[in-house]
């Protein structure tokens, strides 16, 4: 790294300083996580009305509303989908960096990235953004080839991965269409960054990267070869945050409002609205894998 | 047997320089491969499906031996023989051969799952819906009967060495009987595994082709016809394997029954090698000239791709058109069938390395590769030094221990030099 980046990353020391109890926080992860795991449960409001979720209220706030009642259903009785609106999307990317942030993803691992495509030729050009979850197939092609029933699709719906069973043989990577699923070889962030006294850089926010995530309510701290490492990872529709009330990451993070998440099986729904229009589409239609995924053009 | 003590060499030399490779994996995970995400697969799945290519072709020729009663037609041999002797040494070789690249590419696949101590789950907790879930299936079922047919068909040999030789003690477990009912009864028995080896050697080896023709995501692998050519190469390559070391090892390097024998193997191979060029024409023509761009494409990295050489030079020179030379011109000379089918063995890394590969190396989604960047997440893949050093590793541990069991088992020996 250089001289002048290096004095850059020292002068935010305040805004590190900042958030240095966010990392205390953090660091208590690893040291006891079903404690912090209780404790998270603990602060999550209860679930009750959203206040203020009219119709014509902020499309956020309807779907938390959404969120609610889809929760007072039995899973069974829920089918999570996701509507991406295209033409609201302006590329930013911070869907793929909350969703990386929010389920501490290391190098090499991504969930949802946004896909970008240029028309035209240089300055005469225009430019499409395609963000790209795990798809959710209704009929997955990655679930029948896992050789020991590692991948499934649970009753909400979503394709989730037992850590525990995938014995990282990477058939369903190939058989995914859509690239949705990336290997995770047990890499890190931090420890190529410089360390530097006072400022939380390299070694010492190790911490960080190896503090537990929450995927699919379980807390696992990373480290040695312990799964997920060796494992496949994908997007699961944030289903720890979505049990607990809250609306997948790249939802709650996108600035345009682009990306919307519900329940289909409510008319009443913001996404069950969506999806009844014309202008829906879903990507490679032709395989028949018929995705959980919806985008508006 | 200078021969055979260069190749020791040779063996231990891999060993030692592979071993860093060996550690790398062991100690640093999959850190420092360059398959990743987006081309899951690499090296060592090639290699896998190579080694097991090889041994269920060595297999389905050991059959020749033990099932349909292939023998040259020499007329009168010098021993006075019918070369039945000397068939059942291929026969014992073809066996062990298959033994070890089973082993071999088992090695391979192991080390290439991301959490290989879980391996046991592959075969107690299955899903039978997999393609691959049934592989390991077949593949303890065929170990189990290639172990039991290899100490079949050496069990009479190792009854008469018991005498002088401790191991050979230990592996007859208690068995003394090598009178002539005794032997006609192993040949029974090996005749009735052998025919059951048939369809499994089919079975499991297809099974791999399947593994891929499933895979509707890759319409490279996608086609009806990939299991069939799967097959036909593990015919072809192992066939090949066979011919190269029955034509340096023996049985009786020297004698015109040795030569009959690999002649005869070699006429084999040439008609294997006409009828997988069929097929790759087949599969190649037919996707080339319909151009549909996700079929199309990834040939087109195979044939002009930056890896074009790979099946140019490696595949279609040194593994297709010398060899077809050296069978058809050369079909005199040990030397030359030997060394053809070597040429084709050898080679056939290439051709495996072509189906997994640039099926791969294509994104599925447009503009992905620009999307997100990290390890792993590129359509580009080139070995590292840590998966070719394995594979170096690999191939030295197999030949070591195909050189130990030549040396202490009665491999080559025939019935002839056992009597004398």
């Amino acid at each position: 790294m250089s001289q002048a980046s290096t004095n850059e990353l020292v002068d935010r020391r305040g805004f590190l300083k900042a958030t240095g109890a966010a990392l205390a926080f953090l660091g208590a992860l690893e040291a006891a996580p079903e404690t912090v795991a209780r404790s998270l449960e603990a602060t999550l409001p209860e679930r009750a009305d959203v206040p203020g979720a009219g119709p014509d209220a902020d499309v956020l706030i309807r779907m938390q509303a959404d969120l609610r009642r889809a929760l007072e259903k039995s899973p069974a009785e829920r089918h999570w989908i996701m509507v991406i609106d295209t033409r609201k999307c302006v590329g930013c990317h911070a869907c793929t960096i909350a969703c990386v942030a929010e389920n501490k993803l290391p190098p090499g691992i991504v969930y949802r990235p946004v896909v970008e495509e240029e028309f035209g030729t240089f300055p005469r050009v225009t430019r499409r953004f395609t963000p790209k979850p795990c798809m959710q197939c209704e009929k997955p092609p990655c679930v029948p080839v896992c050789p020991v029933n590692a991948t499934y699709t649970n009753e909400e719906g979503v394709v989730v991965v037992d850590y525990d069973q995938c014995i990282g043989c990477r058939y369903c990577i190939t058989a995914c269409p859509y690239s949705s699923r990336t290997f995770d070889i047990g890499q890190y962030y931090t420890p190529a960054l410089p360390v530097v006294d006072g400022a939380v850089l390299g070694g010492s926010v190790d911490a960080y990267e190896r503090a537990s995530s929450f995927e699919y309510g379980e807390a696992r701290p990373r480290g040695d070869d312990a799964s997920p490492i060796g494992n496949v990872r994908k997007c699961h529709f944030c289903l720890h945050r979505v049990k607990a009330g809250m609306l997948p990451e790249c939802v709650t993070t996108c600035i345009g409002r682009a990306t919307m998440f519900g329940d289909a099986n409510d008319p009443e729904s913001v996404v069950s609205t969506m999806i009844a229009r014309n202008n829906v589409v879903r990507l490679k239609e032709e395989m028949g894998t018929e995705p959980r995924v919806y985008y508006l053009i | 047997m200078n021969r055979q003590l260069i190749l020791w060499i040779l063996a231990l030399i891999g060993l030692a320089v592979g071993s860093y490779g060996l550690w790398d994996r062991f100690a640093n995970g999959h850190v420092n491969a360059a398959y990743g995400s987006y081309v899951p697969w690499g090296l060592w799945v090639a290699m896998y499906i190579y080694l097991v290519g090889l041994s269920a072709g060595a297999f389905l020729f050991s059959t020749l031996v033990y099932v349909f009663n292939f023998r040259p037609t020499t007329g009168a041999s010098p021993a006075g023989d019918d070369g039945h002797g000397a068939m059942e040494a291929v026969g014992k070789l073809a066996l062990f051969t298959a033994l070890i690249t089973l082993f071999a590419a088992m090695f391979c696949i192991w080390l290439d799952l991301g959490h290989p101590a879980r391996a046991w789950k592959m075969l107690l907790q299955t899903n039978f819906g997999s393609v691959m879930g049934w592989m390991l299936w077949f593949y303890s079922a065929y170990f189990v009967l290639l172990l039991v047919e290899f100490w079949l068909a050496i069990r009479a040999d190792l009854v008469r060495r018991a005498a002088h030789s401790g191991l050979a003690r230990v592996l007859t477990f208690g068995s003394r009987d090598v009178s002539p009912e005794a032997t006609a009864r192993d040949r029974r028995r090996l005749r009735i595994l052998g025919s059951l080896g048939v369809p499994l050697a089919i079975a499991f080896h297809g099974g791999v082709g399947a593994l891929f023709g499933v895979v509707g995501a890759r319409p490279f692998w996608n086609s009806g016809i990939t299991p069939i050519m799967f097959l036909v190469g593990a015919l072809l390559s192992g066939g090949a394997l066979l011919t190269f070391l029955v034509s340096i090892l023996g049985p009786g390097v020297g004698t015109r029954q040795h030569r009959d024998t690999v002649m005869l193997f070699g006429k084999i191979v040439l008609g294997l090698l006409a009828f997988d060029i069929l097929l790759e024409w087949a599969e190649y023509s037919v996707l080339y000239y319909a151009s549909i761009p996700a079929h199309a494409d990834a040939l087109r990295l195979v044939l002009f791709g930056q890896y074009w050489w790979v099946f140019w030079v490696i595949h279609l020179a040194l593994g297709i058109v010398v060899p077809a030379v050296l069978l058809v011109a050369g079909r005199r000379s040990v030397a030359m069938v030997g060394t053809a089918g070597l040429l084709i063995a050898a080679t056939f890394l290439s051709v495996r390395l072509n189906i997994v590969i640039p099926a791969l190396a294509l994104p599925e989604i447009e503009g992905l590769e620009r999307a997100f960047s990290g390890p792993g997440l590129t359509f580009h893949y080139f070995p590292t030094a840590t998966e070719w050093l394995v594979v170096v590793w690999v191939v030295s541990f197999a030949a070591l221990v195909f050189l130990a069991g030549l040396r202490f088992l009665p491999v080559l020996s025939t019935s002839q030099e056992a009597a004398s």
